[in-house]
């Protein structure tokens, strides 16, 4: 019995030596996830942290070149903290930054992290103003106005109208951003925009909006709003029997989980959106498998973007040929000039990047269909 | 026929209006003192009635008098720990008190119904919809419901106060309180009354208002609240025949407003109307003017 006990342990140690050894073979990269996983924002922060971890633990599993350590800190959403959780996690040694998720702190990380050349891609922080002016700050989100110009080709592209509608809110940053950029697009892929219509967080009455679209012939109302004004659109559409295909951006994410909202109204809702949960693809479906075994719960979709945010920053450490212990700004120039190269699919599409730090990204739409998102195919 | 049945939206929207003017005009034209907190009352009933028909799976006529009894106890039981108190204040102080009372009913809400919107079931309200023209001009039946409510509203509020003790009473104690009291009227039980159907009132005007416009959230009642007191203004604070016209007015030239100037402009013309009004007639289109007696 003891001789079966010792061979059992002599073989776990062996093989143990022999894991440690492939790993010590792989090239460790340090990175530093930096997001709200504490206060009122903790919601998007435990997303980014939990899809960094899940695509690091998927990498270094597959034992490539590379073996990623994440180094997690908390920003409570606070520009300041942000910056301390900054150099905490560079005082750790990490070399390359998956951050930060909100756009606050990400614009104060940013400038420092442009002084001391850290290379930082943030899964979602989306306004323009995180990469403006800075050549190492990278998306892997839309910006919210390209958001209107991807809308506008992809209506375009797949000839789902010609006349289009748009009711936006013009008190809302966000949904006016979108509309300019969409309005701006639109003629040059040969739609028309037959009518304007604005709201603002106090409206209550739709009607006027609705009925504009409706006199005007739209075959497509474009809806860059959120989804709670876009049920209210909904519900007075069908009550004066009007059917036009209705489209939303990723504010409309959300449409169905309203309560007591009559969902068979959101039936054949389109919504641009980098990331759908429940897309058949291989990638997206063990990925949200893996998160939903973890952390018993639907990754949204700034899970997804952290998630890819690992993958991309790895292939683009082997594009630059980073070594071990190589430090952050020895590594930056050689990583901003990878990401360019790059073209990686991921759980929100296949991405490249321009030199401003834009991610281009083939928008994909998802259509409701029996009170679920579903690929949209035309 | 455009503009016909811009016009029905804007007397179905004003209706909405009047039926919550007419409770808020209801309490200013007997306790003088303006219920800023009216409009989360509605938002309460409204809650109230959806919860009774979908968790309880009560029927609507139910769920309209349990969120009307709710209302009821919940408007005595405001005015009697946060106005009476003040009875001899000075009328900020009650009128700032009211403002607070507001923001505490938005964020219980917040705190029992959390802040996701809920969308109302549209059962609530059976008349269909009418369809006139072939097509052309839909009334819907909660417009029908709400134009219907409010004049049977008006005349039971102004038969009540016309020809009941209590409908005295409290004209009363509109008129003058310390003569109301010291004629032997319970100022006291009369303020409360008159809470109890401004607030019953405010249930069934939060039914009607999410009924037509269905997302309910704790911030639903402040905005049509709002609105709504411009409207009893502009058809003369105090007057009950003038929330109505006021309401309907509002609503109208908001929606006329919308589609033949701008959609931006909206509250800017509704509120510019209201200015404009005042001006010419400082007691609104009904309000009695009262000379002030040396």
């Amino acid at each position: 019995m003891k001789k079966i006990v010792a061979l059992v342990l002599a073989l776990a140690m062996s093989l143990s030596m022999l894991a440690l050894a492939g790993a010590e073979d792989a090239i460790t990269l340090k990175i530093a996830h930096i997001g709200p996983e504490t206060g009122a924002a903790a919601v998007y922060g435990m997303a980014t942290s939990r899809g960094a971890q899940i695509a690091a633990d998927e990498i270094n599993a597959a034992g490539g070149k590379y073996r990623v350590e994440i180094i997690d800190e908390d920003d409570t959403h606070d520009a300041e903290v942000a910056v301390n959780a900054y150099n905490d996690a560079m005082d750790k040694g990490a070399q390359m930054i998956v951050g930060t998720t909100t756009t606050t702190p990400c614009i104060a990380v940013g400038a420092l992290a442009y002084e001391e050349r850290v290379f930082m891609l943030t899964p979602s922080a989306s306004s323009t103003a995180v990469t403006a002016d800075k050549d190492n700050v990278y998306q892997v989100c839309f910006t919210d106005p390209a958001q209107g110009a991807a809308s506008a080709e992809y209506i375009a592209e797949h000839q789902l109208a010609t006349k289009v509608a748009v009711i936006y809110n013009n008190a809302d940053a966000y949904s006016t951003g979108i509309y300019q950029t969409f309005v701006e697009k639109a003629p040059e892929v040969g739609l028309e925009v037959v009518s304007t219509t604005t709201f603002t967080d106090d409206t209550t009455d739709y009607t006027v909006q609705v009925n504009d679209a409706m006199n005007k012939g739209a075959e497509l109302v474009f809806l860059p709003i959120y989804y709670t004004p876009a049920s209210q659109i909904l519900i007075k559409a069908n009550e004066i029997g009007y059917k036009p295909m209705f489209f939303g951006v990723d504010g409309m994410d959300g449409i169905l989980t309203i309560e007591g909202f009559d969902t068979s109204l959101a039936e054949g809702v389109l919504l641009l959106t980098p990331f759908s949960a429940d897309a058949q693809d291989e990638k997206t479906v063990k990925f949200v498998s893996t998160y939903q075994e973890l952390y018993n719960e639907v990754p949204n979709q700034f899970a997804a973007d952290a998630y890819d945010g690992v993958y991309a920053l790895v292939a683009a450490a082997e594009i630059a040929e980073v070594q071990e212990g190589e430090a952050a700004e020895a590594i930056c120039d050689r990583i901003i000039a990878a990401m360019q190269q790059l073209e990686i699919t991921g759980v929100t599409g296949t991405m490249t990047w321009s030199a401003s730090g834009e991610v281009t990204k083939t928008p994909t739409a998802v259509i409701i269909e029996n009170g679920a998102y579903v690929g949209f195919s035309k | 026929m455009i503009f016909l049945s811009n016009l029905v939206n804007g007397i179905s929207l004003g209706s909405i209006y009047a039926v919550i003017a007419l409770g808020y005009t209801m309490v200013y034209g007997i306790a003088k003192m303006l219920n800023f907190a009216h409009g989360d009352v509605i938002m309460v009933g409204a809650y109230v009635a959806f919860c009774a028909m979908q968790y309880w799976g009560l029927p609507p006529a139910a769920a309209l008098l349990i969120a009307m009894a709710v209302c009821t106890v919940l408007g005595i039981t405001i005015e009697s720990l946060a106005y009476r108190p003040l009875r001899q204040a000075a009328s900020l102080a009650v009128l700032i008190t009211a403002i607070g009372m507001s923001y505490l009913l938005q964020n219980l809400a917040l705190l029992i119904w959390g802040a996701n919107p809920k969308s109302f079931p549209s059962s609530m309200i059976v008349l269909p919809t009418l369809s006139l023209f072939g097509g052309g001009l839909t009334i819907s039946g909660v417009t029908l419901v709400a134009i219907l409510a409010n004049l049977l509203i008006m005349l039971v509020l102004t038969t009540f106060i016309n020809r009941t003790k209590m409908g005295k009473a409290m004209r009363c104690v509109s008129e003058d309180r310390g003569a109301a009291e010291l004629m032997g009227i319970n100022v006291n039980r009369t303020i409360s009354a008159t809470f109890a159907i401004g607030s019953a009132l405010a249930a069934i005007a939060g039914v009607l208002l999410c009924s037509a416009y269905p997302v309910l959230m704790p911030t639903t009642g402040s905005m049509p609240g709002i609105k709504a007191f411009t409207a009893a203004v502009f058809g003369g604070i105090g007057s009950i025949p003038g929330a109505m016209i006021g309401g309907i007015l509002l609503g109208v030239i908001e929606i006329l407003g919308k589609a033949y100037i701008s959609t931006e402009l909206g509250d800017a013309i509704v509120f510019a109307v209201l200015i404009i009004v005042l001006l010419f007639r400082p007691t609104g289109l009904l309000g009695r003017q009262v000379r002030e007696k040396v």
